[in-house]
């Protein structure tokens, strides 16, 4: 199988590069891209990359692979593999740090910036904040998201206006605590989308859905603040 | 957070609203449109009767000031997105401004003119 690699060393190299390695897999397995990273890595110990739990939880190893954004470790080559041949590349729209790692910081400035925990202004009760099934439920979809950044990455709105427009991730999660009973700070919340870019710059292409390793759906969750804001506004 | 003024509804919700409402709008209208094309036998006389009559005045006026309306969130968007420096992107913007205020004034005169 032919690997394309994107290689970039700002301390050695003056511009980014495609490397292409012959790589030899064991007959009869599917292995994951993690694995053939894994594999590459120990003919050439100067590669870089993120990756912690190796079981699409944690979100470090999104990528770009054959043009498709997602976790390494929970792809088979048997699913993205063209031709006998696999293109890596990092996540597009973010900063290269060195090859595959990529400075997530305005990724995270964009979760940061929708109050990402619950505000509740009422005394605290003496045990906790009991919420009915019902209401736990409408958490579901929006709470397993693992940042792992696949989604935002793909959304045109996000590279264009990255610094006004909070990305899938990050309105996914605006979602997740305007949707929570226990929160009593919607109007704030609310207000501080309410302006041309924040959320109204999502046009609808659905990238995010199509690419999250989690099976979340950021665009309906976008419908819905939309949905908040419009009767907040009418 | 971001707020802007040059957007024409100041806040995302009265653009989103905007679009919508002038786009319902000219989709009646150029459905109107062939339907009058289609059931009439078009002449001078059916076309200056139709203009003739003032809800139908109205009618365009609205359609026009939709195009307008519809047209500058679009390019402010489009504008916004694709063109980064701002001394170019204003210049884009004030044209396309100028461009919706002349139509808007200048389809005042057809329509009520003479
Ligand atoms: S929504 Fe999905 S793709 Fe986006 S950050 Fe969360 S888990 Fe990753
Ligand atoms: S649906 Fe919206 S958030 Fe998702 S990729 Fe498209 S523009 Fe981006
Ligand atoms: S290594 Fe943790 S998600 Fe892939």
């Amino acid at each position: 199988m032919l690997v394309s690699l994107y290689r970039y060393n700002p301390e050695q190299d003056n511009a980014p590069y495609m490397q292409d390695i012959e790589l030899d897999i064991p007959a009869g397995k599917d292995l994951m891209v993690l694995d053939v990273l894994a594999l590459l890595k120990e003919k050439d110990p100067t590669l870089a990359y993120r990756r912690s739990c190796r079981e699409g939880v944690c979100g470090s190893d999104g990528m770009n692979m054959n043009g498709k954004n997602g976790l390494g470790c929970i792809t088979p080559i048997s699913e993205v593999v063209k031709k006998d041949k696999l293109v890596i590349r990092p996540l597009p729209g973010l900063p290269v740090i060195r090859d595959l790692v990529v400075d997530m910081g305005i990724f995270y400035e964009q979760y940061e910036r929708i109050t990402p925990y619950l505000v509740n202004d009422t005394p605290a009760p003496e045990i906790e904040r009991l919420q009915s099934p019902e209401d736990r439920e409408k958490l579901d979809g929006l709470y397993e998201c693992i940042l792992c950044a696949c989604c935002s990455t793909a959304c045109p709105s996000f590279w264009w206006n990255p610094e006004k427009f909070v990305g899938p991730a990050g309105l996914l999660q605006a979602y997740r605590f305007l949707a929570d009973s226990r929160d009593t700070a919607q109007e704030e919340r609310l207000s501080d989308l309410d302006d041309p870019f924040s959320v109204f710059r999502c046009r609808g292409i659905m990238n995010c859905v199509a690419v999250c390793p989690k099976g979340l759906n950021p665009t309906k969750a976008i419908g819905h603040i939309r949905d908040l804001l419009l009767q907040r506004a009418t | 957070m971001v707020k802007t003024v040059t957007n024409l509804g100041r806040s995302g919700v009265y653009d989103w609203m905007i679009q919508r409402v002038t786009a319902y709008i000219l989709a009646l209208y150029t459905l109107f449109l062939f339907g009058f094309m289609l059931t009439t036998d078009l002449s001078y006389e059916s076309w200056s009767a139709l203009f003739g009559q003032t809800w139908f005045r109205i009618f365009s006026l609205m359609a026009l000031v939709s195009i307008g309306a519809h047209a500058w969130v679009g390019l402010w968007t489009v504008t916004t997105d694709y063109i980064k420096a701002t001394a170019p992107r204003f210049l884009v913007q004030a044209t396309a401004g100028t461009a919706m205020f002349v139509y808007v004034v200048w389809g005042v005169q057809i329509l009520w003119g003479h």
